[in-house]
């Protein structure tokens, strides 16, 4: 093994440490697995991030810390109060910004020696190709699922490793798909749940801490796969439940009938993911549901002027105690068995939080022959904004 | 006796509440129709109308999939765990 002193008075066509690169990443030199040639595999590396949130908050800050040489950031997105919670790269004082670009902001100050670079932009089919080009691993960090089969299909198709991993509530899932020989993420889940059945915002969610464990643990793989070092996580599964604190792992095949990178494939290019994961109009409710509908304003009017309305809340229990219009409270997924607590004379106004939750009430009573029942448009939010700023928004 | 089915938290609220049960059976399917004969808010969620397994649940037993075993006719035994795996995106609501 060379030594770090020999090592840097060697010329290398693509470039030497400094000596304050050296001192910076002494801790890293000082190990045999990494030394002086890691150190410099890890300069030449370029990884492009997608995602800046809360996967993207430790990718971001061990790949620039750890000496990559240069980081790409995809995100659209802009620093919102919510994100604070998780998303660690940023402060107070980026609200309102670009995510990539603070994020930027932040990776530079952490490590001025490497190359970073914004792409204020969402991932589609047009630019993913393009985009990856410049890159030798790509990270998935995303939070939606066209995203991920984007990000999946793209890879397979320009033949790069993609670091995969996904949380939810307690719970995340990591692997690296995109290998020689390897699995990719049709190989696991060929299609994507509809719509209806991904769980709602009532069961969402993340515990902050989650995304710093598990995107910590995709930066780990990111710079295994760059040092060439270890076992990395192709084909198996890694699950970590928080609650539990434990890992278990699950076989990860590929599969011979998987239409990107079996031998039988029938996608050679990247499609529409929005129409693939059945995703039409993001936060709208499904265009199904038309059902009657009063605006925050009406509500309001008509409360004050004391006609007797029914108000009943469909959210969670745990939701009621954050905020509330003091009204009946039955979970939407109760409604089915407690439709008796309801009287069909009387008019009633169903709300949740953003008005999605309550339209499906309003559409299953209405089937159940309520016919006096409305939507509160835009739920509890649109109350907080256009009626009571006093109610909180979460 | 028995096998243990662990239940993934996006599906626990449609078993209520659980992480896992326990129910007697020698294949997959058996014991995958007495976790939906429990709790049968699950069932949609596992199930197309068809009866087949949703495309974005694996299922698992030991730790291999068995669309790469004997798909739900793979065998168990007393002891075994049968996890269910669905597919997760993230935080972003649809």
């Amino acid at each position: 093994m060379a030594t770090p002193i020999q090592t840097s008075t060697q010329t290398n066509g693509n470039g030497n440490l400094t000596n304050e690169e050296i001192l910076r990443y002494s801790r890293h030199l000082i190990m045999p697995e990494v030394g002086m040639e890691g150190q410099l595999k890890l300069k030449r590396a370029k990884v492009l991030l997608i995602g800046s949130g809360g996967l993207g908050a430790p990718l971001g800050l061990y790949l620039a810390a750890a000496g990559v040489g240069k980081l790409g950031l995809v995100d659209f997105d802009v620093v919102d109060f919510t994100n604070l919670q998780r998303q660690v790269t940023f402060g107070t004082s980026d609200l309102g910004k670009a995510k990539s670009y603070a994020a930027r902001a932040r990776l530079s100050n952490l490590n001025p020696d490497i190359e970073i670079e914004a792409f204020e932009t969402k991932l589609t089919s047009e630019n993913a190709l393009e985009l990856f080009r410049d890159f030798d691993i790509i990270v998935d960090g995303t939070d939606n699922f066209p995203t991920r089969y984007l990000v999946n299909d793209g890879c397979v198709l320009s033949g790069k490793p993609n670091v995969y991993a996904s949380i939810f509530r307690f719970e995340g899932q990591v692997t690296v798909f995109g290998m020689p020989n390897g699995p990719c993420y049709r190989c696991l889940y060929p299609e994507p749940p509809p719509p209806g059945l991904v769980p709602s915002c009532a069961e969402g969610g993340v515990l902050g801490v989650l995304p710093g464990i598990v995107g910590s643990i995709q930066a780990m793989e990111t710079i295994k796969l760059i040092l060439g070092r270890g076992r990395n996580l192709t084909g198996r599964l890694l699950l970590f439940d928080a609650l539990e604190m434990g890992f278990r792992e699950f076989k990860l095949r590929k599969d011979p009938n998987c239409p990107i990178c079996g031998p039988r494939r029938t996608i050679h290019q990247l499609i529409d993911y929005y129409e693939f994961c059945g995703v039409r109009g993001e936060e709208a409710p499904a265009p199904d549901l038309k059902v009657p509908e009063i605006t925050p304003r009406e509500l309001k009017a008509r409360l004050d002027h004391g006609d007797d309305l029914f108000i009943l809340d469909v959210r969670e229990p745990h939701e009621y105690q954050i905020c509330n219009l003091r009204g009946h409270l039955v979970p939407l997924r109760e409604l089915p068995h407690r439709a008796h607590e309801l009287d069909s004379a009387q008019e009633i106004v169903a709300h949740c939080r953003s008005g999605k939750r309550s339209a499906e009430a309003v559409d299953f009573l209405r089937k159940a022959g309520f016919r006096k029942i409305f939507n509160l448009k835009g739920g509890i939010l649109a109350w907080s904004d256009e009626v009571d700023s006093s109610v909180p928004k979460y | 006796m028995a096998v243990t089915v662990m239940i993934p938290p996006p599906l626990r609220p449609h078993a209520g509440g659980q992480s896992a049960a326990e129910f007697p059976a020698k294949t997959v399917a058996e014991a995958l129709t007495h976790l939906i004969t429990e709790f049968a808010d699950l069932k949609r969620h596992l199930f197309t109308g068809e009866g087949k397994l949703r495309s974005f649940v694996n299922v698992y037993v030991n730790g291999e999939d068995i669309r790469f075993l004997s798909q739900q006719q793979t065998p168990v035994r007393d002891g075994d765990t049968i996890d269910i795996i669905p597919s997760i995106a993230g935080g972003r609501e649809h």
